[in-house]
């Protein structure tokens, strides 16, 4: 298994002395340390390791990089991993992925014999008709989809998140990266370097001996200088409005920590230093394994000493592919020729052998020479991976002359770019230009003025892009002629052809195809390069894993002080916004009998509680309220309406006067936020000449309803110093006192259960000793807990609406039977326009119904049609209820049904339909309010 | 995201603070007619290029402010506290 590894190249990254085993398709293997996925496969012999999407050509290395599109593996569990890309772990079972059987012998492979019906854009043709196949059609192309398998089983992962606030942020940490991150930290800027390979370097790492001195030199001083992190294996996903920048960091992270971590950067200057991507050439057979790029061979050669073949043609336009003939025949390698494209001559096709792995074979060159070889190597161009210049608003322009776009001059102040990405140039002129770059980026980010930087400049570099049809784009397996027949069809624009043959739109984005793509449609249409443009570069950079974007939730969830005794006593939660309550205890019927015949407790305390203080504050209340307020005494409560300016109901609650300018307003428990906003708003944008103040009190206090005939008698025995006779304390009053020892508590009589009830706010430190006083002192009447059912049940029982549930986004204050208490008197109020025109017949109106079978519940949201199909309202509430012992709705109909005695038709979900009829008021039960006034 | 210049907290990411809109004056309820009061529910400029608009921010100081924004370039001229 090691046949392949060379002897020691001086900068290699494996580690000779510690050997991982793995296994590949379920055969065991041995790598080294330092070894990625593929090296490690390489070193054994391997040279496929996938098939093409469409076709199932086999396929080996590329570019033995991330971005390799061939060299996509399943690692245990997760599908999709950069083969090339990945550090070899021990244990790892590695498998291909989008082959069926095997690797070797691939049923599909049968589609490249039937390619000429897999043009481009064949899935928009022949699957469209007839259209009733489409479920068919679907079936079988999802077995045809490539990609690897995500196991139903696996665990969601720890996935991180990260926020950070840096002077200067570097996208790549090559030669450039690296010089630009020194001169910034050097000149006292705070640095965050994000490099995407596994070290920093960049080129310098797989290349000659001054690349590996210049690297000696630089990487350390980077790693050691403190005012820069380094984040290796991670990668800028993101460029968005003012530097906000999402980096994905998939190494460095606390071992048993998260797998990935997500940082959003706000940084207050971007250095691109992305370097450059080395560009595929299109001819026949330049996807056959053994077919690689320059920098691939050099990468396996002299980063993990791989024997990447035994003979080699190398086809050179540049000084990467004289030094990947160098390394080669260094590396013992036989190079049997080096074509040099600068002199006009180049490689026409790749022949690939037999079988079913059949690699290169021979090597046809333009002038028609046949050499026998099983490795092609070519170095032919070369593109600039403007992505995230283009995210800051950048258009990259074509350069003609050095064949390769180039960054233009639209980026904002915040954005520079340094290195190659920019221009060529010696590893000197690379060092010195990211220092220049580092420097201004260190000086902008320190407020000063900005200062153009002298780009690099560009040398003349031959345009070569197709000397036959061949694969365009390797993930998604377009040729040549894919493109050719989109322009025939009259796609010749680059998005038209992009969307039409799906060019640039696989896992690699454009990295490797994009300018190849534009070439061939120039070419085709007949049309200038520059005029066509490049497609839209848009984020991510390189693919993040949805682990990582979902991360780990950050919503705070919030429980009552009484919250651990109703968890002991068998609580059923309800999740109620970020409130955990308790739905019941077991039992919702049984807890709505307790409080209508003895005495019952329920934990209030997500209601919104508002401290108001002022003078002020009357006028403040009948602003909000559709209701009069100004008359309030102190020692009453209220009960309010709050109106939107569209007059829709948006919250109700009680205020009390506790005191000559104090007040407390409640909310709906989940209207809490809205409402503070809402009064903020009236307090600060409209009349911030009232001298109110807000104070949000909703967890100051733990609430408590004592609710039932014998709630008196029960309270009677805590409170001291206050009477609590119907004559002293009266329905709608509130007074302050000492309940069970705790002083400044404060009393409501108020009822929503319609029965006669206390409700309780006690500051919240003293909550549970409050409410486990009640069940201490009670026992003998009978005290038991109730939930928010319960409390559901029971007001629907009285015919209290809840806002949201019986009401909607539409519904005005008429509409919900509040009309009676709009006062129009009122100058001004919230929706008062709005409110003075409504008029009660033209809006759905809310009622009472009660089925005429008595235990039929419609659920809620069931319509009420008229006419067996029209519409005409739903049901808003329905539960059976336990001391009627029959069915009890509330509902919206239109105002031609809402008359007392009505029957309407509900229709039910099993589709037979229910009768009910309309009652004369909205409570059920004691519609006169005796039992809440004794 | 962009970032908001709060006038009491200084800049702060946008998803600290609620839009509230374009500025809009509450006419005056005693005389506004029916059409009016629609328009001021309903309708807004809705500029490509500058417009003034309200924002709060709701997990900082709890203050309203309105600020001038460019809705093509997101480029912001000034924040004030008040409407």
């Amino acid at each position: 298994m090691t046949g392949y590894r060379l002897p020691e190249r001086p900068g290699e990254v494996i580690d000779r002395g510690t050997a991982l085993t793995f296994t590949w398709n379920g055969r065991p293997c041995t790598g080294l340390a330092g070894d990625t996925i593929v090296s490690a496969l390489m070193a054994g012999g391997v040279r496929v390791f996938s098939r093409s999407f469409k076709y199932h050509r086999p396929r080996g290395v590329l570019t033995a990089s991330f971005h390799d599109p061939n060299c996509t593996v399943q690692v245990d569990d997760e599908p999709n991993v950069r083969g090339a890309h990945r550090l070899l772990a021990g244990g790892m079972s590695v498998c291909s992925q989008n082959t069926w059987p095997s690797l070797r012998f691939d049923v599909k492979a049968a589609n490249r014999f039937a390619g000429r019906f897999l043009t481009a854009g064949f899935y928009y043709k022949t699957f469209i008709h007839p259209q009733p196949l489409w479920p068919a059609y679907e079936r079988v192309l999802s077995r045809f989809a490539s990609g690897g398998v995500a196991s139903p089983h696996a665990g969601h992962g720890y996935y991180d998140k990260r926020y950070a606030h840096v002077d200067v942020l570097v996208a790549g940490g090559g030669p450039a990266g690296m010089a630009a991150a020194l001169a910034a930290a050097e000149a006292g800027a705070d640095v965050l370097l994000v490099e995407e390979e596994q070290h920093l370097g960049g080129h310098l790492r797989w290349g000659g001996a001054a690349d590996l001195a210049a690297l000696a030199d630089l990487r350390p001083r980077v790693l050691a200088h403190p005012r820069i992190e380094v984040l290796p294996d991670s990668v800028v996903a993101g460029r968005y409005d003012d530097n906000w920048i999402a980096v994905l960091q998939r190494r460095g992270l606390p071992a048993a920590g998260p797998v990935e971590r997500l940082l959003k950067v706000r940084a207050a200057v971007l250095v691109v230093a992305a370097g450059l991507i080395e560009r595929p050439l299109v001819f026949e057979g330049n996807d056959l394994p053994g077919v690689m790029l320059g920098t691939a061979a050099r990468r396996l050669i002299n980063l993990y000493a791989v024997r990447v073949g035994s003979r080699a043609v190398v086809v050179s336009a540049n000084p990467e592919g004289d030094a990947a003939a160098a390394d080669l025949r260094a590396a013992g390698i036989d190079v049997a020729a080096v074509v040099d494209a600068r002199a006009g001559r180049t490689v026409r096709r790749a022949v690939g052998g037999r079988g079913p792995e059949g690699g290169v074979r021979a090597v046809e060159l333009g002038d028609g020479t046949r050499i026998e070889a099983d490795l092609l190597v070519v170095s032919t161009g070369w593109t600039a991976p403007t992505s995230l210049l283009s995210m800051a608003g950048e258009r990259a322009v074509w350069d003609a002359a050095a064949a390769r776009f180039a960054p233009g001059d639209g980026l904002p102040d915040g954005v520079l770019a340094a290195g190659g990405i920019v221009g060529d140039g010696s590893t000197a002129e690379l060092i010195d230009h990211g220092h220049r770059v580092g420097a201004e980026a260190a000086a902008r980010s320190a407020g000063a003025a900005p200062s153009p930087v002298e780009p690099l400049r560009r040398p003349p570099h031959p345009a070569l892009f197709r000397t036959s049809h061949g694969i365009v784009d390797f993930c998604e397996d377009v040729s040549s002629k894919d493109i050719v027949a989109a322009v025939a069809e009259g796609y010749d624009g680059a998005e038209l052809a992009k969307r039409f043959t799906t060019a640039t739109m696989g896992p690699t984005q454009g990295k490797l195809e994009l300018v190849n793509t534009i070439a061939v449609l120039a070419e085709a249409a007949g049309r200038d390069f520059a005029e066509l443009g490049t497609t839209t570069w848009r984020p991510p950079y390189a693919p993040v894993s949805l682990g990582a974007l979902g991360g780990r939730g950050f919503e705070p969830t919030r429980v009552s002080p009484m919250h651990g005794w109703h968890q002991a006593h068998g609580m059923v939660p309800l999740v109620a916004g970020q409130w955990i309550r308790p739905d019941h205890y077991g039992d919702p019927e049984q807890e709505a009998r307790g409080v209508r015949e003895r005495v019952g407790i329920i934990d209030v305390t997500p209601l919104g509680k508002l401290e108001l203080r002022g003078p002020d504050v009357p006028k403040l209340l009948d602003t909000v309220y559709i209701n009069s307020w100004g008359s309030l005494a102190v020692g009453s409560v209220r009960y309010g309406v709050m109106c939107a300016e569209d007059g829709v109901v948006f919250d109700d609650g009680v205020t009390g006067r506790l005191g000559e300018e104090r007040y407390l307003m409640t909310t709906t428990s989940s209207g809490a936020a809205a409402v503070w906003e809402w009064l903020e708003n009236w307090l600060q944008t409209v009349h911030p000449e009232w001298r109110v103040h807000v104070v949000p009190v909703t967890t100051g206090y733990a609430s408590i309803n004592v609710a039932g005939p014998a709630s008196r008698r029960l309270l009677e025995r805590l409170v001291e110093g206050v009477d609590l006779s119907n004559e002293a304390f009266g329905y709608m009053r509130v007074r302050t006192g000492r309940v069970a020892g705790v002083d400044d508590c404060l009393m409501w009589r108020i009822g929503f259960t319609g029965e006669l009830s206390f409700e309780l706010h006690v500051p919240a430190s003293y909550g549970l000793h409050v409410w486990e006083a009640l069940f201490e002192h009670g026992a003998d009447l009978g005290v038991a807990p109730f939930g928010v059912e319960a409390q559901r049940i029971l007001r629907l029982e009285k015919g209290h609406l809840i806002v949201g549930q019986d009401t909607d986004g539409l519904t005005r204050a008429v509409s919900a039977g509040l009309g009676g208490l709009v006062r129009l008197a009122k100058p001004d109020f919230a929706g008062r326009p709005e409110l003075a025109r409504s008029r009660a017949d033209e809006a759905p109106h809310l009622v009472a119904l009660q089925p005429i079978e008595q235990d039929v519940v419609p659920p809620e949201a069931s319509q009420i049609v008229t006419g067996g199909r029209r519409i005409a309202g739903r049901v808003t509430s329905s539960r059976m209820s336990p001391t009627l012992g029959r069915a009890v709705c509330l509902a919206q109909v239109e105002p031609g049904l809402s008359a007392p005695g009505t029957v309407v038709t509900i229709v039910l979900p099993d589709g037979g339909t229910a009768e009910a009829t309309v009652m004369p008021q909205l409570a059920h039960v004691d519609p006169e309010g005796a039992r809440l006034r004794v | 995201m962009i970032l908001i210049p709060c006038p009491h907290c200084g800049p702060r990411n946008s998803s600290e603070f609620r839009h509230a809109g374009e500025v809009k004056p509450r006419p005056d309820v005693g005389t506004v007619t029916p059409q009016e009061w629609r328009d001021y529910l309903y309708t807004r400029r809705n500029p490509a290029g500058w417009t003034t608009e309200t924002w709060y921010h709701a997990s900082g100081c709890r203050r309203f402010f309105t600020l001038t924004r460019h809705t093509v370039t997101n480029a912001i001229r000034s924040g004030e506290a008040g409407r």
